[in-house]
């Protein structure tokens, strides 16, 4: 099989010099793709996550974003490489416009961001409409699409997003999928932490099931909705 | 080990201050010994209210100068003509202050609707204020118009004046719990700077109401717990005892009065500093800290944060009051004009710090040691000035410059004392354990 | 009644210098503000940096001055201000340096900053007065009225006169000029962008590739700046004595936590409603109400609420009331 786009491979680590919270994890995701991982509470799938961001103390396994090896970059560092990355909270400005959270998420860039912010505001037509409102002023769901514009502004080469529809209503998170699957279409792949599992397995091209650190189901979202382990143990069945 | 270490400190400044009485004088040794014991209380008081809760309380000179308000409230005979011309209606104009006050509050706390309740406060406080100032400043000038040279003040209660040592500590109890139910539960700037602001009003009412405690007139000659040097000059028996010794009369009732001092200010150390240590190891102490330690994990399991943070901050307050009363006491006079606000603060905080914040052994040994270079920095650095400007000529303009600012460098040697252990040994001598 | 005398003495002894007064306390407000917004910590040290920055260019105008050199009607020390910004920019970028950035890597809780800017506080405090010494130093120079009351009353032919003088309007101006400059860059700017980013939230600017150490570099440039000109304002229009800074301090946070800490625009209103409380409750207003009320009411006593000996407890009781009611202050500050 062709070495995925980004990969963490076999990753073994905790934060600080804490005790090891993934176990040998493995998570990759390629061009068009959308990754998801799930898993029960406390399973690691945010801290899996993070460990491909650089906020981990890995101790064994490596991390390769299109083929170069980043295991020893910093995240500000990864970012310059073409990471994006969102957090699940405090993941906008709240006292600056919509706006100028998007031209600090370009902050790197020094060339004209104005094609690339109205890009953006195709993808979430609603920002063009509040891009003068301070972010914190705006809904729950339109402070998530604030927060993915943001990381979207450096035109990555991948998007990770940390629980993206933590806290909103279904309604909301329908609608945050839609958006999220515009963005892949773009070609930038996405891997995703979720909490939902069954929404975002079904918008899943590749999903991993975390649990305790470990990988315990590897397939594609249709595959692992299918599984009735899976569905046993995670999905209610 | 540690203890070893803590106590070989000590020695060493019992040390230094007997070397400064062999080399100086034994009166500058006991002057050093007796403000360093009144240091080592305030010290004391901070450390409770830092070490125990993690306040930063900045107005510290302000509930000295109350201690020192009590002194005289509680001693000084009560002037008669005073109390006839205007005392009463003083007394009754400030009552009325604290109704309107209480009206105030009553009104804020009854009336819920925005509008109509501000209107209400406004208005109370505004007639309020009137009527205050139509009853106070009539009585005011009568008060002050009696005998102005030497009084102008209504006085005191004639009470011994070791009663306004805990009147003191009472004084600055009050006033902590005003500026801490005000200013408790914010963030600790705002603390600070409320601390700050009240010790300047503080001391701005000392300096300004006359009919109180004289303003900068100032109030000299205090009763005394102890004998009067005078008393024990005239006294044969004294007289005979102090040749047994070999010294002069004067030098030796200079030397018996500060003595009897430093013995009282140690039994009220010790009283404190054993009320403190045992309130440390107790299941309070223990709660306390962990406030400290983890404020959000604390108010998780239902401690009320803010109401624990008022007993300390009125606690240490208290403390720093008796102090006061106990300064004011060994001045033999009030002084308002010499309390600065900021710099006598600043200089306990280096003895917190120094000493080992979190420890109360630590405060006090901060107290002694930093009162101590505090006082011989002067001299010191005039030595050091005259050492490096000896090749100077004796009218140039560098040399004359830094003789006299040598009296600054004290100053600025307490600040880099403060930064470096701050930076370097943030845990002080005698660490929390 | 007599409104126009009236209103000129009101202009004349209230609401021209409480304007001038409330225009240098926003200004060193501002300065604290953006201290608290951007590095977390409130600095008690800011009143001696302003001491400084006026010291410096107290000496830099009298050195000007015995070259002979001038700034026709205006003050000297407006030429002097730039090398007074610069030195006191170096000042506490090495007092960052050496001091503040050691707490700041380990995370320190932000008590222990206010404390360690008590110690630069007395540092500075005993660095100032060992080179200027601690008397008064009068260093204005120039036209000392825009118009001076003989020429408003001769113009006028009232029987009150005003005066406005030459310091008065420059401290004016000049807030506004700075304070104009100061919302431009943080709003137009990369730079300033950045700076309001950095304060909004730490770890996403961190993320956006904003740097830390260019911000906090930058912060402090600008607070030099800031304390500098309200300093020498403060000094031109009074005159200079270092200790009168430190009493400063009070008002400035008052005027500062009024605002809400963190807010520029929170920190100028705060000023002026500190100013002119202050100077509204200490003046004597008998005279003004002379002029207002029918003879029948006229007042007998000065009419004054508190002896200009308390101007500190009124900004004191601000920040008391402010704290009770409303900690945040007036534009929604920060309160970590």
């Amino acid at each position: 099989m062709a070495e995925p786009f980004l990969i963490g491979d076999a990753m073994t680590g905790g934060y600080g010099a804490g005790p090891d919270i993934l176990h040998s994890c493995t998570i990759a995701v390629d061009p068009g793709q959308i990754a998801v991982i799930v898993g029960p509470n406390g399973a690691g799938k945010s801290t899996g996550m993070k460990a491909v961001f650089g906020m981990l103390n890995l101790r064994e396994g490596s991390v390769r974003l299109d083929g170069e090896d980043i295991t020893h970059l910093t995240p500000q560092e990864r970012v310059v490489k073409g990471m994006g990355f969102v957090p699940q909270t405090q993941n906008i400005f709240t006292s600056m416009s919509v706006e100028e959270n998007l031209e600090m998420g370009a902050f790197i860039r020094r060339d004209n961001i104005r094609e690339t912010m109205e890009q953006v505001y195709d993808l979430f037509p609603i920002l063009r409409d509040k891009r003068h409102q301070a972010a914190g002023e705006l809904s729950g769901g339109q402070r998530q699409q604030v927060a993915v514009g943001r990381a979207l502004m450096t035109k990555p080469k991948v998007l990770m997003l940390d629980e993206p529809t933590a806290g909103v209503s279904p309604i909301v998170m329908d609608e945050l999928f839609d958006r999220i699957i515009e963005v892949a279409r773009t070609g930038i792949p996405i891997l995703m932490v979720e909490q939902n599992a069954r929404q975002a397995l079904e918008i899943a091209d590749r999903g991993y099931v975390l649990v305790q650190g470990r990988n315990a189901y590897t397939g594609s979202g249709q595959e692992l909705l299918a599984d009735p382990e899976v569905r046993k143990s995670f999905l209610g069945g | 080990m540690d203890q070893t270490r803590n106590i070989l400190y000590f020695v060493g400044i019992a040390a230094l201050i007997i070397i400064t009485g062999m080399v100086q004088s034994w009166n500058s040794a006991l002057l050093i010994l007796n403000m360093g014991l009144i240091s080592a209380v305030m010290a004391l008081g901070v450390n409770l209210q830092w070490g125990f809760a993690g306040l930063f309380n900045v107005g510290v000179m302000g509930f000295v100068a109350l201690g020192g308000l009590a002194a005289v409230l509680v001693s000084t005979d009560p002037v008669s003509e005073a109390w006839n011309a205007g005392g009463l209606r003083i007394l009754f104009a400030l009552a009325v202050g604290v109704g309107i006050i209480g009206a105030t509050i009553i009104a804020y706390r009854r009336i819920t609707a925005t509008r109509p309740r501000v209107i209400a406060m406004v208005t109370i406080l505004g007639l309020g204020f009137f009527a205050y100032r139509a009853l106070l400043d009539p009585a005011v000038e009568a008060v002050e118009a009696v005998n102005p040279a030497l009084q102008g003040n209504l006085g005191g209660l004639d009470l011994p004046i070791i009663l306004a040592w805990p009147v003191g500590g009472l004084f600055a109890a009050g006033a902590a719990w005003i500026i801490g139910k005000a200013a408790l539960g914010l963030r600790s700037d705002y603390l600070a700077i409320a601390t700050l602001g009240i010790s300047e009003i503080i001391i701005a009412i000392l300096k300004n109401e006359d009919w109180l405690a004289r303003g900068v007139k100032n109030v000299i000659g205090l009763d005394r717990p102890v004998p009067k040097e005078i008393d024990l000059q005239e006294s044969a028996e004294f007289i005979e005892r102090a040749s047994g010794l070999g010294l002069d009369p004067v030098t030796a009732s200079a030397l018996f009065v500060k003595l009897n001092y430093a013995l009282l200010f140690s039994v009220v150390l010790i009283i404190l500093l054993i009320m403190a240590q045992l309130s440390l190891k107790s299941p309070w102490g223990r709660m306390m800290r962990a406030i400290r330690d983890n404020e959000t994990a604390a108010a998780a399991m239902g401690k009320n944060v803010t109401n624990r943070h008022l007993q300390i901050f009125i606690l240490g307050s208290a403390v720093c009051g008796i102090a006061g009363a106990m300064m004011t006491t060994l001045d033999g006079q009030l002084t308002p004009g010499s309390y600065q606000p900021l710099r006598f603060t600043f200089l306990i905080w280096v003895m917190v710090i120094v000493g080992g914040s979190g420890n109360n052994f630590g405060a006090v040994l901060g107290g002694f040691l930093i009162w101590f270079l505090w006082v011989q920095v002067e001299p010191m650095s005039q030595y050091l000035v005259t050492f490096l400007t000896a090749g100077m000529a004796e009218g140039n303009a560098v040399r004359l410059h830094m003789m006299e600012s040598v009296a600054y460098m004290r100053l600025l040697t307490m600040g880099l004392v403060l930064l470096l252990v701050l930076r370097f040994s943030p845990r002080g001598l005698i660490p929390e354990k | 009644m007599d409104f126009i005398n009236g209103l000129v003495v009101l202009m004349n002894f209230v609401l021209i210098p409480a304007t001038a007064y409330g225009a240098q306390l926003a200004l060193g407000a501002l300065g604290v503000t953006l201290i608290y917004g951007i590095l977390r910590f409130s600095n008690f040290a800011h009143g001696d940096t302003m001491a400084f920055g006026t010291m410096i260019t107290v000496l830099v105008t009298w050195w000007l001055q015995s070259m002979g050199i001038s700034f026709g009607p205006l003050p000297t020390a407006l030429l002097a201000l730039p090398f007074g910004i610069a030195a006191t920019a170096t000042l506490l970028l090495l007092t960052d340096r050496g001091v503040y950035q050691f707490y700041r890597t380990q995370k320190a809780k932000p008590v222990i900053l206010v404390i360690v800017s008590m110690g630069v506080m007395f540092v500075m405090n005993g660095v100032v007065r060992i080179i200027i010494g601690v008397d008064d130093q009068r260093f204005s120079d120039g036209e000392r009225f825009i118009f001076a009351v003989r020429e408003f009353k001769a113009a006028t032919g009232l029987r009150e006169g005003m005066a406005l003088k030459t310091t008065q309007g420059i401290t004016v101006i000049t807030a506004l000029i700075v304070v104009i400059a100061l919302f431009w860059f943080l709003n137009k700017t990369r730079t300033g962008k950045s700076m309001r980013a950095y304060a909004d939230n730490e770890d996403l600017a961190l993320l956006s590739g904003i740097n830390p150490e260019r911000v906090v570099a930058v912060t402090w440039i600008i607070v030099a700046a800031l304390a500098t000109i309200a300093g020498v304002l403060y000094g031109l229009d009074k005159s200079f004595k270092p200790f009168t800074y430190f009493q400063l301090l009070l008002p400035i946070f008052a005027s500062a936590i009024v605002g809400g800490l963190g807010s520029p625009l929170g920190a100028i209103a705060g000023g002026f409603v500190v100013a002119y409380s202050e100077v509204t409750i200490t003046y004597a207003w008998k005279k003004v109400l002379k002029y207002w009320m029918p003879e029948a009411l006229e007042p007998s006593t000065l009419m004054q609420l508190l002896s200009t000996e308390y101007k500190f407890a009124v900004s004191f009781m601000i920040l008391i009331v402010v704290l009770l009611f409303k900690p945040t202050g007036l534009f929604k500050g920060k309160a970590y």
